[in-house]
């Protein structure tokens, strides 16, 4: 499951900020390493929601500070 | 006996017959921004995509810009002043509460036979007076109406707060709407969010800051995220409700020309809208600034004057703000 919620991010990621789908890994920071900034990062949130029908509010996407926290985030969310 | 009433019955449709716009003349860059605000240029135009706006002088008034702008849209529409029927002014920068800045703006137009009332729905104004106007001329209400976009942010925001100075901007854009055989103005779609206020609001009320204010004049206070996420998620689906309601499909349009929020929201908007590659968008923000509820009349100036857009394209209208207030509609550009 874990896995399947890293491809989608990805997919997410590349299409909303143009990053390669290749460099999402689980340890990679939003804004470090992938240069996702505070809009970007809300656009991604919501596109999450979507994907996969959870509710991240705007308290917790503080929070996701890598790839690997937002894919814990959606797992337990839909788990 | 009950007295019967003549109804009135006013035009089959209405339709924009011309636009107008005024940017002061003074162009502020992001350094100038800057000299205020803890940030760069590159961040600026990264965040927002804005190079440069327009700031009024100091002692330009919101009603000086919304004759300007209007005076223009009047001459272009072959209008004559006294045959306009109604004054609405979209603004929320007009210094005082009362009289309306719509009744010295069709003063000075020579409008002496208008009705005028000014509209306060933010960045929503211009597409709210647009469904109004359109009313007015349907249901006989007034022949031709003239519809003003204008703001003097630059009066209302903190220059010195860095989540706002950067964005909000100065100008006018107007309208002359008139009546029409065919439809040329589709049905509106629109609405407001009261529960959340405080996504863009002022600091505290005039009354508090003369009881309590203290040294901090009441200014313009943004949430940027939370308006963001709002704005994306929600005015796609209320665009979309829009080309439905007109019938109207996106790969239709000539021309997508959103309130000037933030270039961000506008490319987000257009992901989500997945709106086709050849319909010109309106991008005015890099070199105008947010000027609210004037930025849309301005945007659809520039786009005609450019030859971007066709005269008598079809265009889709979405102004949405504080309040959290959203308007949208299909419209036939002048």
């Amino acid at each position: 499951m874990s896995q399947e919620i890293q491809d989608g991010l990805a997919v997410i990621i590349n299409e909303v900020a143009g990053v390669p789908v290749e460099d999402v890994k689980l340890d990679k920071s939003f804004i470090d390493d992938l240069d996702i900034d505070s809009l970007s990062m809300v656009e991604v949130v919501m596109a999450a929601e979507d994907k996969w029908g959870v509710k991240i509010p705007d308290s917790d996407v503080k929070n996701l500070r890598t790839v690997g926290d937002a894919v814990d985030y959606i797992a337990k969310a839909t788990a | 006996m009950t007295a019967r009433i003549t109804g009135s019955t006013g035009a089959p449709y209405a339709r924009i017959m011309s636009v107008g716009s005024y940017r002061p003349e003074r162009v502020v860059t992001n350094d100038e921004v800057c000299l205020r605000i803890d940030s760069t240029d590159e961040w600026i135009r990264e965040r927002s995509g804005i190079v440069e706006r327009r700031y009024a002088a100091a002692d330009e008034s919101v009603v000086d810009l919304a004759v300007n702008a209007a005076g223009k849209a009047l001459a272009a529409s072959g209008v004559a002043p006294d045959q306009v029927g109604f004054v609405l002014v979209a603004t929320v920068t007009h210094p005082y509460p009362t009289p309306s800045a719509a009744a010295e703006v069709a003063f000075r137009l020579g409008a002496i036979n208008a009705g005028a009332t000014d509209i306060s729905s933010a960045c929503a104004g211009f597409c709210y007076g647009l469904a109004m106007a359109q009313d007015m001329i349907r249901c006989g209400s007034a022949e031709y109406v003239v519809l003003v976009g204008v703001e003097k942010l630059t009066d209302w925001i903190d220059l010195t707060d860095r989540s706002t100075a950067f964005i909000f901007a100065d100008g006018a854009g107007a309208v002359v709407v008139g009546p029409s055989q065919e439809p040329a103005i589709g049905p509106v779609v629109w609405g407001s969010d009261g529960s959340q206020l405080d996504a863009i609001c002022m600091t505290q009320s005039l009354t508090d800051y003369r009881d309590h204010g203290g040294t901090r004049f009441p200014t313009l206070s943004m949430k940027g995220q939370q308006v963001f996420r709002w704005a994306v998620s929600e005015m796609s689906k209320v665009s979309n409700q829009a080309l439905e309601r007109a019938g109207v499909s996106a790969d239709d349009l000539d021309a997508f020309i959103p309130h000037q929020a933030n270039m961000r929201i506008t490319d987000a908007l257009i992901r989500a809208l997945k709106l086709p590659a050849h319909v010109p968008v309106a991008r005015d923000i890099e070199t105008t600034g947010n000027t609210s509820a004037a930025s849309i009349p301005i945007a659809m100036d520039r786009m005609l004057a450019t030859g971007e857009v066709p005269h008598g394209g079809t265009a889709l209208l979405i102004g949405f703000g504080a309040g959290l207030a959203y308007a949208a509609q299909v419209a036939t550009l002048p």
